[in-house]
């Protein structure tokens, strides 16, 4: 505890997931998350936990569902066309109210794609990706430690909320080495705290319904004036997390900021670089980094656009997703401007310096 | 007084919603009987599918979650990992387990989980209304096959026994049938055995019922027995296909 250890974002997520209180583990191999797997295989069977490769991530999700509806912490994971795999199950979870972790860490796509980093599910998570109306909490980690202290911040959202909730990282932060520390590991009288809370409606007799128990685990309602009542309530429950939940970083935003930025994850640690030499220069570049996709910090971005704010630009891995919710934050107030690239390439700090400059 | 005959207590008091002639209301009581028996009501948990039986989780008095087509196997996998002091069943169609569902049950068997299933076969889907199921036999008119079904074309219907008995881990794979009161009895000691297995942590257990569904076959009850004894159990023969317990030295 308090040491730093040098380790790849899919194993330090991994680590902390088991020490945020995961013992069930589900998936199906994928590059580039193969680590994480790998070191679930490792260490499950060493703290008791269990870990299963399941014969596709059709069936890893939907163990994910059988597990989670038993009330105990579990976790999956997948890179961009295993997600696709898991977007049924995701949608009965959130159909359910069933909390579940899902790890995303994103390649190149469209369809197999290519194997190197991207934020082109950007769309697919925020916006739903599965069937009907629900939604995922999304945290989007830009370094490994965060990539790690993000497991148990989204099993705790996952419990609080009963909702599925996904740390949509890629491929150079799964694969990237930096030192983490970490949290120390839950202890036998909080992961029992961690089983009990979930009595009241998850299957497993309990010592409050010792002799008869049934309850049912179910995102079904044939009557249509149920089943309204039961999205009406889900959608309670986003505002709710809209109202609480939102998450962002602001840096170098300052009142003399000419340029504003906003980035995620992987894109945002390039555009840092690009602001801190701007800043050398003499030009101040401010940055939003939503650390929550969604819900979404619409607010943060408008309150960033000061008075000598010319122009948003935004840096994503992809043709241009999360700039459509940029938009909808900055209103037509502003120019908004689009730094992208796709094919699994990373743009470089001085393509995005060079995007700023032209906007300054 | 004495009772002669009552609701079994896993079976919550719903009106079933099934059909005049269905079997599935049988089939339920064969299961939640043996569950009285067994005395294993109270650490239960069952999957329901996606068919006619989508309901079971209102009908089963235990713990129930209702699963997306043909995931059954893959729910009570994690369910049974979760809480292994569980005992965990699914119940399943033919479209659910031998169509959109075939990884699943092939893999969960595999695994040999420790999980029993129940497989109801009546060779259509029925729920959506007498489509062509994996299991529909040679010939036979569906409203997806309605010049019947055309072996060369589509295949021959896919023996869910058989095929489970290629693999080593399964504990005890059998067929019954439900077309009459001695099959029906004979059916209720094959389950009550798979139950036992299944409270004794023994492995995989799997039964097939060989089932009918007047309503879209369009005959009567009595005439879709005699129908599914000429027509289906010549593809389904009932037995067993596997039974570890012998092998272990303690047959009954």
């Amino acid at each position: 505890m308090g040491e730093k250890v040098l380790m790849k974002g899919n194993e330090a997520v991994a680590e902390a997931a088991i020490r945020a209180g995961c013992r069930l583990y589900f998936a199906y191999p994928i590059t580039p998350q193969s680590e994480l797997i790998e070191y679930m295989a490792k260490m499950m069977p060493k703290v008791n936990g269990t870990f299963v490769q399941a014969e596709s991530e059709v069936s890893a999700i939907n163990m994910v569902y059988g597990a989670s509806g038993c009330g105990r912490r579990v976790m999956t994971s997948s890179s961009s066309p295993g997600i696709s795999l898991k977007q049924e199950g995701i949608s009965y979870i959130a159909g359910a109210n069933l909390p579940a972790v899902i790890v995303n860490v994103q390649r190149g796509g469209p369809g197999l794609g290519d194997i190197q980093p991207a934020q082109g599910d950007y769309f697919q998570a925020t916006k739903g990706g599965g069937h009907g109306d629900y939604r995922n909490i999304v945290l989007a980690p830009s370094t490994v430690q965060e990539f790690a202290d993000m497991a148990g911040l989204a099993f705790d959202l996952a419990d609080k909320y009963r909702n599925p909730v996904m740390i949509l990282s890629d491929g150079l932060l799964g694969q990237m080495m930096e030192p983490v520390e970490f949290k120390p590991q839950k202890t036998k009288e909080e992961l029992e705290e961690l089983d009990r809370q979930h009595y009241e409606w998850c299957m497993y007799p309990n010592e409050d319904e010792p002799n008869h128990h049934h309850h049912e685990i179910n995102s079904l309602e044939i009557d249509p004036l149920v089943l309204e009542k039961h999205v009406e309530k889900l959608s309670e429950k986003y505002d709710e997390i809209e109202a609480k939940e939102k998450r962002f970083e602001k840096y170098n935003i300052e009142a003399d900021n000419e340029v504003l930025v906003v980035a995620f994850g992987t894109s945002a640690r390039i555009a840092k670089s690009a602001i801190d030499e701007l800043k050398e220069e003499g030009k101040s570049v401010g940055l939003i980094r939503p650390i929550t996709v969604w819900p979404y910090p619409y607010e943060a971005i408008s309150e960033a656009m000061t008075d000598k704010v010319k122009k948003v630009v935004v840096m994503e891995l992809n043709l241009g997703q999360m700039i459509e919710d940029v938009k909808l934050a900055v209103n037509g107030k502003l120019p908004v401007e689009f730094l992208g690239k796709v094919g699994g390439i990373l743009f470089t700090p001085e393509e995005a310096k060079a995007k700023i400059l032209e906007n300054l | 007084m004495k009772v002669i005959a009552e609701r079994p207590k896993s079976l919550t008091d719903l009106q079933f919603t099934y059909c005049p002639g269905c079997m599935h209301g049988v089939a339920h009581r064969l299961i939640a009987e043996a569950m009285d028996e067994l005395d294993m009501r109270n650490n239960m948990m069952g999957v329901a599918p996606v068919g006619c039986s989508v309901f079971a989780y209102k009908f089963f008095d235990c713990d129930m979650a209702e699963a997306a087509h043909g995931r059954a196997p893959a729910l009570a996998t994690g369910m049974k990992r979760a809480r292994p002091d569980m005992h965990v069943f699914t119940y399943q169609g033919d479209g659910d387990l031998a169509a959109i569902g075939t990884a699943e049950i092939i893999h969960a068997a595999n695994r040999g989980e420790h999980i029993t299933v129940f497989f109801v076969n009546n060779a259509i889907y029925g729920m959506t209304g007498g489509q062509m199921a994996p299991t529909t036999v040679p010939g036979m008119k569906t409203t997806t096959s309605p010049y019947g079904r055309d072996e060369n074309d589509i295949g021959y219907p896919i023996q869910a026994c058989e095929l489970l008995a290629t693999l080593r881990a399964p504990y005890f794979i059998e067929r019954v049938s439900l077309l009459s009161p001695q099959e029906i009895l004979k059916a209720k000691k094959t389950v009550y055995k798979a139950m036992k297995f299944n409270k004794e942590e023994r492995g995989f257990t799997f039964i097939e019922f060989v089932s009918t569904c007047p309503t879209n076959w369009g005959v009567t009850p009595a005439e879709a027995s005699n129908w599914a004894r000429e027509n289906m159990l010549p593809y389904f023969p009932i037995g067993n296909f596997r039974d570890k317990s012998k092998e272990e030295g303690e047959a009954k």
